[in-house]
């Protein structure tokens, strides 16, 4: 599990995040939704350490990442995962090198056996026989699929998701929604995503924290989110007419 | 200038903090060598080969006098292409060839998040991507400078065989004539420097990168710019204490 304690994080004179707090489940894919500039992806920095928020807590699994030095952190990192907005798969590596390289440095696996896994996690996400291409030759959704490769190639217990489905096409955002959420009850993952995607908010989000100018504004799961009357959240959720006709049909 | 002087002395203490698993640094390190070595290796022995013919070809035209022996132009056209032709003009080329690269290289890694994600993983980004680079441009640019020596010397005696300024017997007197070890000295200690300057300039200019495409360019050139300048001025420094 991980637990989010009054999240403050301000860059200069701008307040971005103003005290977040949230527990994250086990099993569960969380979703962190909002507009552009609400405040997601730098909660999601913060909780990840990419960013040291100016005040409060991070805990994985008891343990205070926020107190933590690099060395320290390092047995966490080891559990975590994260798929990036652009993949970041590394350029000047293969498919294969990319899935083994964290298993490289920090596993004493015999060669044979870093290759099982990179094929192993290569055919949890339907690209067998990939292993010898470049990032540059994949497309996105490929792209991404290796990223999720990478990302489960430790066998983490954090999954962090950043805007999986930006830049893909309406079927491959739902493959790539649908892949996370296996995964993520399959190996009972404590997964946070990052989205705007409406269709992965209502598929796949079971329980949502809606941030609005660096606050929490709401919290619940996509079954709740059609009933509620919070009127920013309302505003967000059903600013097309699709998913307004789609509110009216229930 | 002093908030990037720090941050300049921090990077450079994670670079070189123990490594995760040493294989893999070392793998990377064997990596940097061949890009930085064979792959300027072209360059350098272009520009030497010129550089040498070049000052030979000066010198003699110089010291056209009957009260000065020509083997003399071999003596100063070695000891020039020693102690600041081959070092130095060979650090300013690789402060392009391989500054730029290293900058550009890391900048888009940057950019990318490609960092990030190596952060992300329990990965000492700064000690995987800078310190291999560090210790191979180290060791390379020392190589490249003996390599880069023996080719001007050999582009003096082309010009002498061509030109007849000096006539080749002479220019080999003068090379051997009066040799100094220590000019080879300083040499080899300026590349060593200037290896350290041109990687982790660049690096540094890269790993703090911000933005996109149009900053990894601007990273690249200040990178580049700023070794060039340091590189001068380490070779004066250099000069003084050891000459």
């Amino acid at each position: 599990m991980i637990e989010i304690k009054d999240i403050h994080k301000t860059f200069g004179e701008n307040e971005v995040l103003k005290g977040i707090s949230a527990n994250f489940q086990p099993g569960k894919n969380n979703l962190i939704i909002g507009g552009s500039g609400s405040g997601k992806t730098t909660l999601l920095k913060c909780i990840v350490g990419l960013h040291e928020p100016t005040k409060g807590e991070v805990i994985f699994a008891g343990e205070n990442f926020t107190k933590m030095n690099f060395e320290q952190r390092v047995p966490i990192r080891t559990h975590i995962g994260m798929l990036f907005q652009n993949s970041a798969l590394f350029d000047s590596m293969t498919v294969e090198e990319n899935i083994i390289f964290p298993l490289n440095l920090f596993t004493t696996m015999s060669k044979s056996e870093k290759l099982d896994r990179a094929n192993f996690c290569l055919k949890r996400v339907n690209l067998e026989n990939t292993n010898n291409l470049y990032p540059a030759e994949l497309s996105g959704g490929m792209k991404k699929r290796v990223g999720i490769a990478r990302a489960i190639s430790m066998q983490p217990k954090y999954l962090f998701v950043d805007e999986p489905n930006s830049g893909l096409d309406p079927k491959t955002s739902i493959l790539i929604d649908d892949l996370i959420s296996e995964l993520t009850e399959e190996y009972q993952i404590t997964t946070v995503i990052v989205t705007h995607d409406m269709n992965s908010v209502m598929g796949i989000g079971e329980h949502v924290l809606f941030l609005h100018d660096g606050q929490k504004w709401w919290e619940g799961s996509n079954k709740e989110i059609a009933h509620t009357d919070n009127k920013e959240l309302n505003d967000f959720v059903f600013a097309s007419k699709f998913m307004r006709a789609a509110k009216a049909k229930l | 200038m002093f908030y990037s002087l720090g941050r300049y002395i921090l990077l450079l203490r994670l670079s070189f903090r123990r490594p995760e698993k040493f294989s893999v640094y070392w793998a990377e390190i064997m990596r940097e060598m061949v890009s930085i070595g064979i792959g300027s290796l072209g360059i350098i022995s272009i520009i030497s080969l010129f550089i040498g013919a070049a000052t030979t070809i000066q010198v003699a035209f110089q010291l056209n006098s009957p009260l000065v022996p020509l083997s003399t132009a071999g003596s100063i056209a070695r000891d020039s292409t020693i102690l600041e032709f081959s070092p130095t003009i060979s650090a300013l080329v690789l402060a392009g060839r391989i500054g730029s690269s290293i900058a550009s290289q890391i900048g888009t890694m940057r950019v990318t998040e490609q960092i990030d994600a190596l952060e992300i993983m329990g990965v000492n980004a700064p000690g995987y991507l800078i310190s291999p680079k560090i210790i191979a441009s180290m060791t390379m640019v020392p190589l490249l400078v003996i390599i880069s020596i023996t080719l001007g010397l050999t582009g003096g005696y082309i010009a002498c065989l061509v030109s007849g300024d000096v006539t080749p017997a002479d220019y080999l007197i003068g090379v051997r004539d009066g040799f100094d070890g220590l000019t080879v000295r300083v040499a080899l200690v300026k590349a060593f420097v200037f290896g350290f300057i041109i990687a982790s300039i660049c690096a540094y200019q890269g790993f703090y990168t911000s933005g996109g495409a149009l900053e990894v360019g601007q990273a690249s050139t200040r990178g580049v710019v700023y070794s060039c300048v340091m590189i001068l001025f380490a070779d004066l420094v250099i000069t003084r204490l050891m000459l």
